[in-house]
């Protein structure tokens, strides 16, 4: 029975016979061997591109139609109804299926605040947006393994509740912007109740856009990723992220907090850095300093907090990532 | 009738725009658009997922890209009632 779960992982998340199909490609088409350098880099190259794009087409349509049944509205309102430690969770779990668009955040956390909302809950669901995403979660399987997806949904929901109540309790909401309290409620509300014909156009519309806003960091990912796979030799990557450099996973966060990718392409150079013996927590550092931090939200963040509020939030993430990147890396045995 | 839409300039508000520039020009109704992208601006409707579609400062609809059908009804439904002369 487990073998047919393995196959199961191979054809459909790993895509076995997308790799031989491309590997056929690679030798036939362009007529290089796919274990030297080049034509390695190739097969890589369209592999990863293919499978990333396939994958993320088939989860971004399912996800945004269950997307659909929680409009910002509706996710206030089952917030507002809880308190305390389970508001945070629900939060965070809410945070996983919001839309894709960091854009929407800041609109987003100025609706929740101004209903009332506490800061803690509002942050959770900041934090756990951008970094726990269920379409990522499944690629993460693709390409390491089920449980250490699992892990890591776990891992970044427990940062995510304990990040946002951390800063409830640091009492600071004379930070927040005063416009931000005082932005009114629309009473548009359709409760997320549309007909299935509007969910597939929503799904529909939600792919389209997404797709076009990040196939050029897929592309530039899984450029870096192959680089790193077939070119970048191994002791200049150890230097600096090798699994016995004590600093490897600060390099990793640090280098990624200012940088902007959306998730999915970061996950073809997590990949390819464990592929070179870089810790599992070290890359899945790294990806989530790109994700759950970036400059472009700060900037963004900034027009509704106030810069103590701001740093706290950004040491409390940061703090968080690097403390997963070494659990992550000390317990990387259990996964393999 | 005063039409603004919200949103930060992303492709689904352009979309907007022309849809509802399409709405109007089909259903030969004079409107005025404005564009606001600025995070105060959106804020103050309350819009929490753009673009948002605000009619004579109503919001009618945030997160998605009505169709060009859809936004002809709502324009309708603003619209003032045409004069209805009755004789005889």
């Amino acid at each position: 029975m487990s073998d047919f779960f393995v196959w199961l992982n191979d054809q459909f998340l790993r895509m076995q016979w997308l790799s031989d199909l491309v590997t056929v490609i690679v030798r036939d088409g362009f007529g290089l061997d796919t274990n030297n350098q080049i034509g390695g880099s190739i097969h890589f190259f369209i592999y990863d591109v293919a499978k990333i794009f396939i994958l993320l087409s088939v989860l971004i349509f399912s996800i945004s139609y269950v997307q659909s049944y929680f409009p910002p509205e509706r996710t206030r309102r089952i917030l507002g109804q809880r308190q305390g430690f389970t508001a945070n969770a629900i939060a965070a779990l809410l945070g996983t299926i919001t839309p894709f668009c960091s854009c929407s955040s800041i609109p987003l956390f100025i609706g929740f605040t101004s209903a009332g909302l506490p800061l803690a809950v509002t942050f959770s669901f900041l934090i756990s947006s951008p970094l726990v995403d269920l379409a990522s979660v499944i690629l993460l399987a693709s390409i390491f393994s089920w449980s250490i997806a699992l892990a890591y949904v776990v891992i970044g929901l427990a940062l995510a509740v304990l990040g946002g109540t951390l800063i409830g309790n640091l009492k600071m909401d004379n930070q927040v912007e005063t416009f931000v309290f005082q932005s009114p409620l629309s009473d548009y509300d359709d409760d997320g109740i549309i007909s299935r014909r509007e969910r597939l156009a929503y799904a529909r519309d939600q792919l389209i856009e997404i797709v076009h806003r990040i196939w050029i960091y897929i592309l530039i990912g899984v450029g870096i990723g192959s680089a790193i796979h077939n070119w970048i030799p191994e002791n200049i990557i150890a230097a600096w992220l090798g699994q016995d450099k004590w600093w490897s996973v600060l390099v990793a966060t640090l280098a990624g907090i200012p940088m902007y990718a959306d998730i999915f392409g970061t996950l073809p150079i997590a990949e390819a850095l464990v592929a070179k013996n870089v810790g599992l927590g070290t890359a899945l550092a790294f990806m989530m300093a790109v994700t759950a931090l970036s400059l472009p939200a700060m900037i963004m963040l900034k027009r509704v907090v106030k810069i103590p509020l701001l740093l706290v939030f950004i040491g409390i993430v940061t703090t968080g990532i690097i403390l997963i990147g070494f659990i992550f890396n000390s317990t990387a045995h259990w996964f393999s | 009738m005063n039409i603004k839409i919200l949103g930060s300039g992303c492709r689904k508000c352009q979309a907007l725009t022309h849809n509802v520039e399409t709405a109007a020009n089909d259903a030969g109704i004079d409107v005025c658009i404005e564009k606001l992208t600025d995070i105060t601006d959106i804020a103050r409707y309350g819009v929490m997922s753009t673009p948002g579609l605000v009619v004579n400062d109503k919001v009618v609809s945030t997160g998605k890209v009505l169709s060009v059908t859809q936004i002809t009804e709502h324009l309708r439904s603003f619209s003032p009632e045409p004069d209805v002369n009755y004789s005889g």
